[in-house]
């Protein structure tokens, strides 16, 4: 069991005019092995900055993260990751795009079959094997995209905006699959949103990040992704402390917004 | 002109008939039922009825201005049969007198007899000649009607020097010499020398290809182009291509070849013609080199965008599922370019061609350009005609089948 610890991480970006961006400013957290954590905030606060520090693809100016006690500086299969979009490989089929990682490990085809056909049931693709990528609705595509990432069975998943390109309805059903997955697999989940609504429904944890610096504004401990695993999506939406939590944390980045305009006009 | 003119009277007639047979047919597909379709690109559909149209008019009015036998129409052609015009003479003494002059016009090719002298009145004797159709002849009518006999007159006209009469079957002018250059009427047809009839050459074409054309088959000649095309292509492509990703994936490569490339990217290959023959010689090796120089940039380039165009989120995804760089390199980078690489080898394959016909055209020994510019040093218009359609038939296939091959090899082109 391996946890997942941010200690103490900044990122300056400098700029080519010579001014600098404090994209993160000591952001520390502390994931257990299968806690679902959203990372919510409005533009610009730094998420995709530290989804890229904890995926390795970006080393913090200061601080570090580490991963079941060993200090991330690179990417590494047991930290797989789900983008929004356009990063399926469309030259390969579904199939190929799921074993991806086990191919590239070397493992056998017949022990990788296995684990695609039974991934492509999981996410309820189990006739599209064949298919090519570029066939598929955006809902699919996240859906292979999902099983890509779990094929290679990683300790952590970091997700940027999965669900961010896909219609409400499709939207729904996958975060559905999103909190099946997660409770079947009990992997470590970081899932950055900029859904209010997603955020409270998919987050077991949940960090409201704030801009300039970017830094963590609030943490919660919610319910509703536990009940959201026996309970329909929209039965939690109105279950009890949902409403006035999603105006509590709206009301909190609107003002960020204010204050950020407000920034803006004077300066 | 008048071609311009016939031309545009095909296009507006057959697009408002066909605009008319279109209405009365109702189709209800989806494009049929669009209210705006002008600004819209995919409601224009090429209407294949007016490609036909064109083509086939096409060659209606070469046909109808060539004298053609595959066509029914054709325009006035040059004037054939015997023309003739009289002349009035003027002696010394003052005295005139007049005389015929007989002129056969004959079919170009034709070695017919030259007619009967016919009989002149007083001191003016007749004249006889002969000439080829669109051709002029220069008749010397006075200088069998003694000494001193001047022309003042053609058919009762008087004449000056250069001043043009037109006579029964031509024109005469006067010359200073006092001579007559008869013109015989040329119609409206072009002569085979300038443009030749379709069935010319088609027949050309049979002929080339059973006999050859200068001692290389008809096939040798076009096989010796696409041959060298082929070579400069791969040559180009296998030196291009890893160049291109070099330059796509290392700061200091890009650096290194960025100025070269961007130089020697607008220079066409033409203006390397002279360098190349200077250097490599006028015969396949300066040709292979100027058509691998040709390719060589097209595919740099190519090979290069479709590494940078690689979206940064798959290589991150393939870094996260443990991928190591060569294995990045074979199962991403590489896959992602082919739809780059190909539109590259279709523009280079292109241009190759363009490049191979005109290298050719400097010097060669066999290949389509060669056979083209030496035709036309012995007015074989017929030859450069058919070398010109072969070329522009050849150049057509070519894209095609890259675009066939393009669409069964990179199905996910513009799809990612
Ligand atoms: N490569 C970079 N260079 C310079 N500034 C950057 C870079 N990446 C991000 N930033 C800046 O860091 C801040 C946070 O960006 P980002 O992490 O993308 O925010 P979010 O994902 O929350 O919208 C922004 O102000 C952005 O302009
Ligand atoms: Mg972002």
């Amino acid at each position: 069991m391996s946890g997942l610890i941010i200690d103490n991480i900044s990122m300056r970006f400098d700029l080519a005019n010579g001014k600098a961006v404090q994209a993160l400013q000591n952001v520390s957290l502390d994931l257990k092995q299968g806690e679902l954590l959203a990372v919510l905030g409005p533009s610009g606060c730094g998420k995709t900055t530290l989804l890229n520090i904890l995926a390795g693809f970006l080393a913090p100016t200061e601080g570090q993260v580490r991963l079941g006690g060993k200090r991330v500086t690179g990417p590494g299969p047991e930290r797989g990751m789900v983008f929004q979009q356009g990063a399926l490989f469309e030259w390969m089929n579904v199939r190929h795009n799921i074993d991806f990682g086990p191919r590239m490990k070397g493992m056998a085809r017949a022990e990788r079959d296995r684990i695609t056909d039974h991934l492509l049931e999981t996410v309820g693709l189990h006739d599209f094997g064949e298919k090519a990528v570029y066939e598929l609705s955006g809902g699919m595509q996240q859906r292979v995209a999902l099983a890509r990432c779990l094929a290679n069975d990683p300790d952590v998943i970091l997700m940027d905006e999965p669900l961010g390109a896909l219609d409400a309805l499709t939207r729904e059903k996958m975060q559905g699959l999103v909190l099946k997955l997660w409770k079947e697999t009990a992997k470590t989940v970081v899932l950055i949103t900029h859904s209010v609504e997603e955020a409270l429904l998919l987050g077991e944890r949940l960090v409201v990040m704030a801009p300039r610096p970017g830094r963590i504004f609030r943490e919660y401990r919610l319910p509703f992704a536990e009940r959201g695993v026996n309970m329909d999506l929209r039965a939690v939406k109105r279950s009890e402390g949902f409403a006035q939590t999603r105006e509590e944390i709206l009301e909190m980045i609107w003002g960020m917004e204010e204050e950020i305009m407000g920034k803006r006009e004077s300066a | 002109m008048v071609v311009l003119l016939v031309y545009a009277a095909i296009f507006v007639v057959s697009m408002l008939v066909w605009g008319r047979i279109k209405r009365h047919r109702d189709r209800h597909d989806f494009t049929s039922l669009k209210t705006v379709t002008f600004g819209d690109e995919s409601a224009i559909i090429p209407d294949r009825v007016a490609s036909v149209i064109s083509v086939v008019s096409v060659f209606l009015i070469w046909g109808a201005f060539t004298g053609s036998r595959i066509v029914p129409l054709h325009v006035p052609g040059p004037f054939i049969g015997e023309a003739g015009f009289s002349y009035t003479a003027r002696d010394a003494s003052g005295a005139e007198a007049q005389a015929p002059v007989r002129i056969l016009v004959h079919a170009i090719g034709a070695k017919p007899a030259p007619p009967v002298v016919p009989e002149g009145t007083g001191f003016a004797k007749g004249d006889a000649a002969i000439v080829a159709a669109w051709r002029s002849v220069l008749i010397r009518p006075a200088d069998n009607d003694g000494p001193g006999a001047q022309i003042v007159a053609i058919d009762g006209k008087p004449i000056a020097v250069d001043q043009k009469i037109a006579v029964s079957g031509g024109a005469v002018t006067l010359t200073a010499k006092g001579s007559l250059n008869f013109q015989a009427a040329r119609g409206m047809q072009m002569e085979p020398i300038w443009l030749p009839s379709p069935e010319a050459v088609v027949a050309r074409l049979i002929e080339i290809a059973n006999n050859g054309f200068q001692n290389t088959s008809l096939w040798g000649h076009l096989g010796a182009s696409l041959a060298r095309v082929l070579a400069g292509f791969v040559l180009g492509s296998a030196v291009g291509i890893p160049l291109g990703y070099a330059m796509g994936l290392s700061g200091w490569f890009r650096g290194w070849f960025d100025p070269i490339v961007e130089f020697m990217r607008p220079v066409p290959p033409l203006a390397l013609i002279p360098l190349v023959i200077i250097w490599f010689g006028i015969w396949e090796t300066g040709k292979v080199v100027l058509l691998f120089l040709a390719a060589l940039w097209i595919m740099v380039i190519a090979a290069r965008s479709g590494v940078s165009g690689v979206k940064l989120s798959k290589i991150h995804a393939a870094y996260s599922l443990g991928a190591s760089r060569a294995q990045i390199m074979r199962h991403v980078i590489i896959p992602n370019s082919l739809p780059d690489l190909f539109t590259g080898a279709r523009v280079a394959m292109g241009v190759c061609w363009g490049t191979v016909v005109a290298a050719e055209l400097v010097a060669a020994q066999k290949g389509a350009g060669m056979m083209i510019i030496a035709a036309s040093k012995f007015q074989l218009t017929d030859i450069v005609v058919m070398g010109i359609i072969l070329i522009g038939i050849i150049g057509y296939g070519i894209d095609i089948a890259m675009r066939m091959a393009e669409r069964r090899l990179v199905p996910w082109k513009g799809r990612g």
